[in-house]
């Protein structure tokens, strides 16, 4: 029993691992990118919005993961599994906007017209798709939602961090913005390529 | 076989509609228990009037609600920039959107944009006490005559509330409908009607090339049709004292001083008054004819008219030239003169600072600008 117990801990720790590091999905699968070239400027703001999707990827995968399992596959309707998906995403967001609207003007502030791209925030959608392919039980999903978002988290903030760093009045202009934004993802995908084949899930 | 495929497409369009309403219904809920505020308690000039209200909507719209109408012309977007408002307490932070149209100093001051200012807590704001007495009337088009090629008098019956009370000189905002693609938009005009002819207002409206509102005005609005308006607005004014009125406006500019003398006759005021009314050429004059009766009904009134481009060879025996020009040659040279001006602001800067080089003190010329 206590043996059982202790492999179900240590495949929640792998499953998050690898979601966070090995399948990082900004930086492994180049999703949620239009969000970090937008928002990627300052690192408040990136902890803020990298929260955000924390918390979007845990309750989204959950409830994707309730409403695949117990909905559409009893009533035969997998095929309808990714407009389920984007109508309980969008639902979500909208949820967890008037949540942080109400707890933190700031953020809410800061964030302010990006808070709709978590909406539309395709490493939300992702993390809900792929968990499809893995045969998790629930709270497995929970922590593959759980460190996808995490390891999004961690991207943005690295990245944003790095912006801070760069003085971009030093940049050749076209290179400002987006353009230096991309190299640094470019850069840092190449150092997480590094954590691939560590964890075999 | 069949039926089985219909019996698929049922519930899949049922689960889909399903789980659309489930949705749905959960942000309805969540937006009335999550984005509730209470009650929260409006503090205006320093507890000269409280109000309770529901907390949850912009600040513009939560004071429109209780009958206190801040000017706003962009209807909340936060693009027009004329509904600021002075929050003391309560307003939250400075959203990025207001930011670029609030000076630094404004900022100090804590003036925000009304509009974007969401009612979350208790709010202590100022504003001018002339917004109290603001209200949205409905009211329906009498008359639109045209004075001149490009300028009409509307005239219109208030319908409810059925008064306005107000002072020679001030404005209303009037409401434009949707019409050809063209969004609704607020105008402000100046009221020329009379504060004792309380029942209706007039306005002296030029049409502006391509203009939203004037377009409508002129060419969709029809006599006898219901529009809405709100006002009075602005502190252009007479005076108490007596001193010499000097009044220079062209065109519609003309609305408030047309109330302002037609008011002075009401009144018997006895104030020597002079009026340069600013044209092109005779076919831009106006209200000629009732100018001179004035000039005999007021005793110390002299109306001036100037045309600026009309051709030298035509029998007028008024004043020609700038108005500038003719300013600096006819006005009279009195201790105390006062100066109203309405126009554009190129007009009224122009002249600010002729009357300046004449000796009118500064602080002693009254102007109403509009763009």
């Amino acid at each position: 029993m206590e043996q059982f117990t202790s492999s179900i801990v240590l495949s929640i720790l792998l499953i998050f691992a690898s979601a966070a590091f090995t399948d990082n999905i900004l930086l492994a699968r180049f999703l949620g990118m239009c969000s970090v070239i937008g928002v990627s400027n300052r690192v408040n703001t990136s902890l803020g919005l990298g929260a955000a999707v924390i918390f979007v990827t845990v309750v989204t995968t959950a409830m994707n993961y309730a409403v695949y399992y117990y909905m559409l596959v009893p009533l035969g309707l997998e095929y309808l599994r990714l407009i389920t998906f984007i109508v309980m995403i969008a639902a979500v967001t909208q949820l967890i906007e008037m949540i942080i609207e109400r707890l933190s003007e700031g953020l809410y502030y800061s964030l302010g017209i990006f808070l709709p791209l978590i909406t539309v925030n395709c490493a939300i959608l992702g993390l809900s798709l792929f968990m499809l392919n893995k045969p998790y039980g629930f709270i497995q999903t929970l922590a593959f939602g759980g460190g996808g978002g995490f390891g999004w988290f961690l991207a943005i903030v690295l990245i944003s961090g790095i912006r801070e760093k760069i003085d971009e009045k030093r940049l050749p202009p076209g290179l400002a913005g987006p353009g230096i934004t991309l190299i640094i993802i470019g850069i840092m995908a190449l150092a997480f390529v590094g954590f691939s084949g560590m964890i075999k899930i | 076989m069949a039926g089985i495929q219909w019996v698929n497409i049922l519930i899949s369009i049922g689960f889909l509609t399903a789980v659309g309403i489930a949705l749905t219904l959960l942000l309805v809920i969540a937006e009335k228990r999550i984005l509730n505020y209470g009650d929260c308690e409006i503090d205006i000039n320093n507890g000269k009037k409280k109000l309770t209200v529901r907390g949850g909507s912009s600040l513009l719209s939560t004071l429109s609600d209780n009958g206190i109408f801040i000017p706003s012309a962009c209807g909340g977007r936060g693009t027009c920039a004329y509904c600021k408002v002075s929050v003391l307490a309560g307003g939250g932070m400075l959203g990025p959107i207001e930011r670029p149209s609030l000076t630094d100093d404004e900022i100090a001051r804590g003036v925000r944009l009304s509009c974007q200012v969401k009612v979350r807590s208790d709010v202590a704001i100022s504003i001018p006490d002339e917004i109290f007495s603001v209200r949205r009337f409905r009211a329906t088009v009498v008359h639109k005559k045209p004075l001149t090629h490009d300028i009409l008098e509307l005239r219109l019956r208030l319908v409810e509330p059925p008064v306005i009370d107000f002072t020679a000189g001030q404005y209303i905002q009037l409401e434009s409908r949707e019409y050809r693609g063209r969004e609704a938009v607020n105008r402000a005009y100046s009221m020329s009607s009379i504060p004792s002819d309380a029942g209706h207002v007039e306005l002296i409206i030029r049409r502006v090339p391509e203009g939203i509102c004037t377009t409508w005005i002129f060419d969709i609005l029809q006599e006898g049709e219901e529009i809405s308006l709100s006002g009075p607005y602005g502190e252009f004014r007479l005076t108490d004292t007596q001193a010499p009125a000097i009044f220079i406006a062209g065109g519609s500019g003309m609305a408030p001083i047309w109330a302002m003398l037609r008011r002075m006759r009401e009144i018997k005021d006895p104030r020597p008054a002079w009026y340069f009314f600013g044209a092109l050429t005779q076919r831009d004059l106006f209200f000629v004819e009732e100018l001179r009766k004035l000039e005999g009904e007021l005793g110390n009134f002299t109306f001036i008219p100037a045309l600026s481009n009309e051709p030298p060879d035509t029998p007028w025996e008024g004043e020609r030239g700038l108005i500038t020009d003719v300013v600096r040659r006819r006005v009279p040279d009195l201790p105390g003169r006062e100066a109203y001006l309405c126009g554009s602001p190129g007009m009224i800067d122009a002249c600010v600072k002729t009357l300046v080089d004449l000796g009118v003190a500064r602080e002693h010329i009254y102007f109403d600008k509009f763009a």
